[in-house]
């Protein structure tokens, strides 16, 4: 094996993939990983407290408490367990899979410290109960400085990571650590890291003049309409940073799992292409019914060349299953449309959580979030559990998803240590990305009947004029809250299987990791001429499309019953 | 034309151009516009 531009006992050969690991990479990638982890269990149990708090029949805790742990609960899932993951995974991408030494040792200690004390920052001025302001934070609404001023360090540090990862690029490209082009995964990681740049300058434009206000309001005064414009890029395209990440992540995991390719290099990379320029305007869906910003500027961020990325993932959504059909089919599983994805190899877990996730993230986040999008059809859901269902199967049920499906892999490869009680492992992408997917299915219908988002109280106790909701939002409630309590439980699942791995597992250093699935961990990829036959695939990619038009003229034939035109 | 001197192939091999389009494109269209539309709306009157 080439050893790059690694210094001497700089790096060790991985024994599964005979890849080379650089060993300040590997330090950081677990130092991450396991921040990650830690915050996404702060996330998870404010998770399950909301759950219980929505579903009506429980009304678990108080006003203040609900907000106090929804706000707990944005910040460290959607922030602090996304972006730390993110980092671990750009390490992993810039060194191992280009075979070259991590830029700078100093700049990861500078990062990882920073987004570690800016986490526990938020979550300590959350807990002090004067920073229930929610993960937008709107103004007028107040946090303490030190909430401000918690998020600024973790975006500073999260930027460090980056940097760090475009020097590790620089010095690889310079020292020809690498032939040709990079690795497809890497070119995915480069797309997220280019749209984490956009993301986090956003945050610091936003965060920073919003610190001083919350110091003293009369020092500078904020434009609450600016304020969302502006959070709103650090907020959504932050969601476009996982977008990239976890569409690389199941490009690796097709690869590792079924022996997969990419079906066409430049049609792959040039949508990723796609979302680096497009992407991000997407960030407009949340301002569609603010009155502040005309049409023109909705319509054409939202939909003219927002679609442009919708195109995009529509590409990924068919060359993704498709390197896994023409890899099956290659590998001999030819039996009518659907051989390959019944013999997949679906007892391993790093393969049933990569494919769940593209499945619920297509299906359920991908119809909903275009539809969603439409300027007139987003009068009738915005603000109702319509969007938090969409973002449930987006965020959580194909990126957390996928990120849970790629750690089976770090923590046998990266933290050489083997996962006890495997049977578990296998149940725990099910149980989760059922769970979840319930979960938002609940949430979205109950908001189909207007139940609003961020809401302590669906009866609206005390209030004079409303009547509540209808039986019908109750059961959705209940559905939505029994799918919270399966998804609950397929988390906790995954960090207790994780940490006692991580923490107690049997080392396999010297050696391959134990295979999830047949004879070797590690799939060999198929060759680059083997035939490209995916009818299976392109069955499933014409039900999407047609699950997509009939939910798209359901919603305007609703819009046409609630609009009524004279 | 050889494939490596296609423009596009070009383009998705410059990653420090993707960069800075990256970031530039969507500051122009959605933050920058949409701060010029919040500045030149204009106050609402009582009914």
């Amino acid at each position: 094996m080439p050893t790059g531009n690694h210094g001497a006992n700089e790096m060790r050969s991985c024994e599964t993939t005979g890849l080379p690991v650089c060993l300040n990479a590997q330090q950081f990638i677990k130092l991450n990983a396991v921040c990650a982890v830690v915050f996404l269990l702060i996330g998870a149990i404010a998770a399950i407290l909301l759950a219980l708090t929505r579903w009506p029949a429980v009304h678990l805790l108080s006003a203040e408490w609900y907000y106090r742990t929804l706000t707990i609960h944005g910040l460290n899932m959607l922030i602090f367990w996304i972006l730390f993951f993110e980092i671990a995974v750009l390490y992993f991408a810039c060194t191992t899979l280009l075979n070259s030494k991590l830029a700078s040792k100093g700049l990861a200690w500078a990062s990882w410290l920073l987004m570690l004390i800016g986490a526990i920052t938020v979550d300590v001025f959350i807990l002090r109960g004067k920073s229930d302001v929610l993960l937008t934070s709107y103004v007028p609404l107040k946090a303490e400085p030190g909430f401000y001023l918690g998020i600024i360090l973790v975006a500073v540090g999260a930027l460090l990571g980056v940097i760090n990862f475009f020097c590790t690029i620089y010095i690889a490209k310079r020292d020809k650590t690498y032939e040709g082009s990079m690795p497809m995964v890497v070119y995915g990681a480069t797309a997220a890291a280019i749209i984490a740049v956009v993301t986090l300058l956003h945050g610091a434009v936003t965060m920073i003049p919003t610190f001083v206000w919350s110091i003293n309001p009369e020092w500078i005064a904020l434009d609450p309409a600016w304020y969302r414009i502006t959070w709103w890029g650090l907020g959504h395209q932050s969601q476009q940073v996982n977008v990239c990440a976890m569409v690389s992540i199941w490009y690796f995991l097709s690869s590792v799992t079924v022996g997969g390719r990419p079906i066409n290099q430049a049609v792959c990379r040039g949508a990723f292409v796609l979302y680096i320029l497009f992407i991000n305007l997407a960030s407009a869906h949340h301002i569609l019914v603010d009155p502040g910003v005309g049409s023109g500027w909705k319509i054409w961020n939202t939909s003219y060349a927002m679609y442009l990325a919708v195109l995009a993932s529509m590409i990924h959504g068919f060359t993704v299953p498709a390197s896994v059909e023409v890899a099956q089919r290659y590998n001999g599983y030819k039996d009518g449309l659907f051989g390959w994805l019944f013999n997949a190899p679906w007892r391993n877990p790093g393969f049933s959580g990569f494919f769940l996730s593209l499945v619920i993230f297509g299906f359920g986040g991908g119809i909903t979030g275009v539809v969603l999008g439409t300027q007139q059809i987003n009068i009738m859901a915005h603000n109702t559990l319509r969007i938090p269902g969409h973002f449930h199967v987006t965020v959580v049920g194909g990126t957390t998803l996928a990120f849970m499906a790629l750690t089976y892999y770090v923590v046998p490869m990266i933290f050489q240590k083997e996962f006890y009680c495997k049977a578990l492992c296998r149940i725990q992408p099910w149980l989760f990305g059922g769970g979840i997917t319930v979960f938002a299915i609940g949430m979205s219908f109950a908001g189909s009947y207007g139940v609003p988002r961020r809401h302590w109280d669906v009866d609206m106790g005390g209030s004079t004029l409303f009547t509540g909701f209808g039986s019908g939002a109750h059961v959705w409630l209940g559905i939505m809250g029994v799918g919270g309590v399966i998804a609950f439980i397929g988390l906790l699942l995954f960090i207790l299987l994780v940490v006692s791995a991580v923490f107690f597992g049997k080392s396999n250093a010297g050696g391959p990791m134990t295979p999830w699935h047949g004879d070797t961990a590690i799939v060999a990829p198929i060759p680059h001429d083997a035939p490209h036959e995916t009818p299976g695939t392109m069955i499933l990619v014409m039900v999407l499309l047609v699950s997509f038009v009939v939910y798209y003229f359901a919603n305007w034939k609703w819009l046409s019953d609630v609009w009524h035109v004279r | 034309m050889n494939n490596d001197d296609h423009p596009l192939k070009k383009l998705m091999e410059n990653h420090w151009l993707l960069l800075v389009l990256g970031v530039v494109i969507p500051t122009l269209s959605y933050t920058v516009w949409g701060w010029i539309e919040l500045a030149n709306a204009t106050q609402s009157t009582l009914p």
